[in-house]
């Protein structure tokens, strides 16, 4: 029996206090995210249980149960107290997905302070922006990264502290870093929680615009209420599951699903932290013996090209329960992982905002493949006309997504900025800023997005944050990025740009032209198309046209061209 | 043939490898051991094709095919005439 049992029925008797009452939380009492998900679960007796298992490269196993975590999470916070680091002082982790990414997070939530976690393949300018955003302290990081923190270093006179996890000692520290080692850290006597409430920050995560520089998303300790009841209803999270989310925590999936939600449920996860590959991933299923796994569109259509030989190699028997998310889960892509892992994949909608999963398939439900589903109890969800942002009442009729605000998980802010956070509520509805349809059933259909952010592999990447970058590579006079079609990423990013006079069009350039995007912001946001232009569409006043651009790419119909000042 | 093996390794410890002290040698997985990631393989797949003046057809550019220089040497000598 899955724990939502009948969808109509919670339905009808929905209200957040299921959520509060199993987590033992009443409204004024003191809420901490980095306490629910360790010295609780400590507390409910399963001390010795194994809260995770890590596996990287060549198979090194580390394992941690939930009195090492809560052990591990307070070395940390204590080590950062130490430091100085105090309430909403914000402490970037940026780490690949290693075990003190996991449990640092905790750490950082326990004294109060904000995890800012950050994806560890940004590049340097990627990694400056945000942090420059956020005026962050401290960044938590890896040898391997610190290359990129010493470049940035000089112009950010806010942080602090550079604090390195795996320091050898074969190098010099330089100007403020230090060194930090969990294994071997002193555990701190009587080290005490900051008791934050429901409201105070927690994390800030980061996400991309059509226009201006990402924006950093600011969540409180009360999304634990949404975080903890979805993971339970729709991951169906049992007592004796052993859970994958395969999401990076440097992304907010990775930190409400790969991170809070099971581990203030007491369910053991695995972490596998090496680079895809169909087989591995397969491996690490059969020899972890995992239940149930959330993953994204992009790697299962990964694993569908992989072909359904390999999975004959392995024994996945264990699988009881997948779902997906990131981006529209293609209905062959539902389809198929039925038939080969005796399993449909449930879709799940959500984003960065709103914290936890607000359109979703349900164990039980009957799936519509290619659908997102439908709303979480307690989520009002409507699909809204354009222009009056009015409830559209036809069936079938495409409009934006709209959602009641008042979830427990919803941001709060933008941080320093407030304007743009305030732009996103319209009518009294959220907008989330996807279009979609609503069938007779309550289904709702994934159309597409209502501006020009590029959703690539599940992850957003602003368009204008690489035009910006394109412009500071010497050849390039102009740049346009769109959005283009792809088979296993829905879109990958393509640039249109003229070059500026005495440089040639060659293989070598366009390859510099990738590899300097792709360290300077990240192999995401690195263009995998370069189409060079004598010059770009602009309407009169000079604003260059990616409309235009888009549609080409898409095969759609231009639409009105009178504002075109240049057709070339 | 030993040649071309070193200017892949070369290029991808100049372009890929961030942490200047770890070693790669010709048979370190790259794909599935998270030093060339599936987006960061088109700009290498780029590369090879500039550097050998061939096309690799996107169906032979699997990351299994890419998962190490030695297999993407045995990859590049199928194309080069």
């Amino acid at each position: 029996m899955s724990h939502i049992g009948s969808y109509e029925e919670r339905i009808k008797n929905f209200d957040w206090s299921i959520s509060e009452k199993e987590l033992g939380y009443k409204d004024g009492d003191v809420l901490n995210i980095g306490w629910y998900c360790s010295d609780r679960i400590c507390e409910m007796g399963k001390a010795d249980k194994l809260a995770l298992i890590w596996e990287g490269l060549g198979g090194v196993e580390k394992k941690y149960t939930f009195d090492e975590v809560r052990i591990n999470s307070n070395k940390i916070g204590a080590f950062l107290r130490s430091l100085g680091i105090k309430k909403e002082d914000r402490v970037c982790l940026f780490m690949d997905k290693i075990p003190e990414l996991y449990i640092g997070f905790l750490g950082v939530l326990k004294i109060g302070a904000i995890a800012q976690p950050l994806f560890s393949a940004f590049g340097d300018e990627s990694l400056h922006v945000r942090l420059d955003n956020a005026e962050t302290t401290a960044i938590i990081t890896q040898r391997k990264h610190v290359g990129k923190v010493r470049k940035l270093i000089e112009k950010s006179p806010y942080l602090k502290h550079v604090i390195i996890v795996d320091h050898d000692g074969k190098k010099p520290l330089k100007e403020r870093e230090l060194t930090f080692d969990m294994e071997t850290y002193k555990e701190p006597k009587d080290f005490e929680i900051l008791p934050t409430k429901a409201e105070s920050s927690s994390v800030l995560h980061y996400t991309s615009g059509t226009t201006g520089q990402p924006k950093g998303v600011k969540h409180v300790h009360y999304s634990l209420i949404s975080q903890y009841l979805t993971t339970k209803w729709v991951l169906d999270l049992q007592e004796d599951d052993i859970y994958w989310c395969t999401a990076d925590p440097g992304w907010v999936t990775g930190t409400s699903y790969g991170i809070i939600g099971p581990w203030s449920m007491g369910i053991t996860q695995c972490v596998l932290d090496t680079g895809f590959s169909a087989s591995s991933w397969y491996n690490f299923i059969q020899k972890h013996k995992i239940t149930m796994w959330y993953s994204a569109p992009t790697a299962i259509r990964s694993l569908m090209k992989a072909g359904d030989d390999v999975i004959k190699e392995y024994d996945l028997s264990s699988l009881r329960h997948l779902a997906s998310v990131g981006e529209p889960l293609n209905a062959e892509a539902v389809i198929w992982s039925g038939k080969v892992f005796g399993h449909e994949f449930l879709d799940t909608y959500w984003q960065t905002e709103t914290g936890s999963m607000m359109l979703t398939n349900f164990p039980g439900m009957k799936i519509k493949p290619g659908s997102m589903g439908k709303p979480f109890p307690g989520i009002t969800a409507t699909i809204l006309d354009s222009k009056t942002f009015e409830p559209i009442t036809e069936i079938g009729k495409i409009g934006l997504i709209g959602f009641k605000p008042g979830w427990p998980a919803m941001m709060r802010t933008y941080w320093n900025n407030e304007v743009t956070y305030k732009s996103k509520f319209k009518n009294g509805w959220y907008l989330p800023g996807d279009r979609s349809t609503i069938d007779k059933d309550g289904y709702f259909w994934f159309v597409g997005r209502d501006d020009d952010v590029i959703n690539t592999g599940g992850h957003l990447v602003s368009p204008f944050e690489v035009e910006s970058a394109l412009l500071e590579h010497e050849a390039i006079a102009e740049s346009a990025v769109v959005a283009k079609p792809d088979e296993v990423n829905m879109e990958v990013v393509k640039a249109f740009v003229t070059l500026n006079t005495g440089y040639k069009i060659d293989d070598m350039l366009e390859l510099n032209i990738m590899n300097f995007i792709r360290k300077k912001l990240s192999p995401l946001a690195m263009p995998q198309e370069i189409e060079y232009v004598k010059s770009l569409p602009k309407t009169r006043s000079g604003k260059i046209m990616r409309r235009l651009l888009h549609a080409k790419e898409w095969g759609e119909d231009i639409g009105d061209t009178s504002g075109l000042d240049d057709d070339e | 043939m030993e040649e071309m093996k070193d200017v892949i390794l070369e290029y991808v410890i100049e372009e890929y490898l961030e942490d200047e002290d770890e070693e790669i040698t010709y048979d370190t997985p790259l794909i599935s051991g998270g030093i060339v990631d599936s987006f960061s393989m088109v700009s290498l797949k780029r590369f090879l094709e500039a550097k050998y003046k061939i096309s690799i057809p996107d169906e032979k550019a699997s990351p299994e095919a890419f998962d190490s220089v030695n297999k993407i040497t045995e990859l590049v000598k199928e194309f080069v005439g």
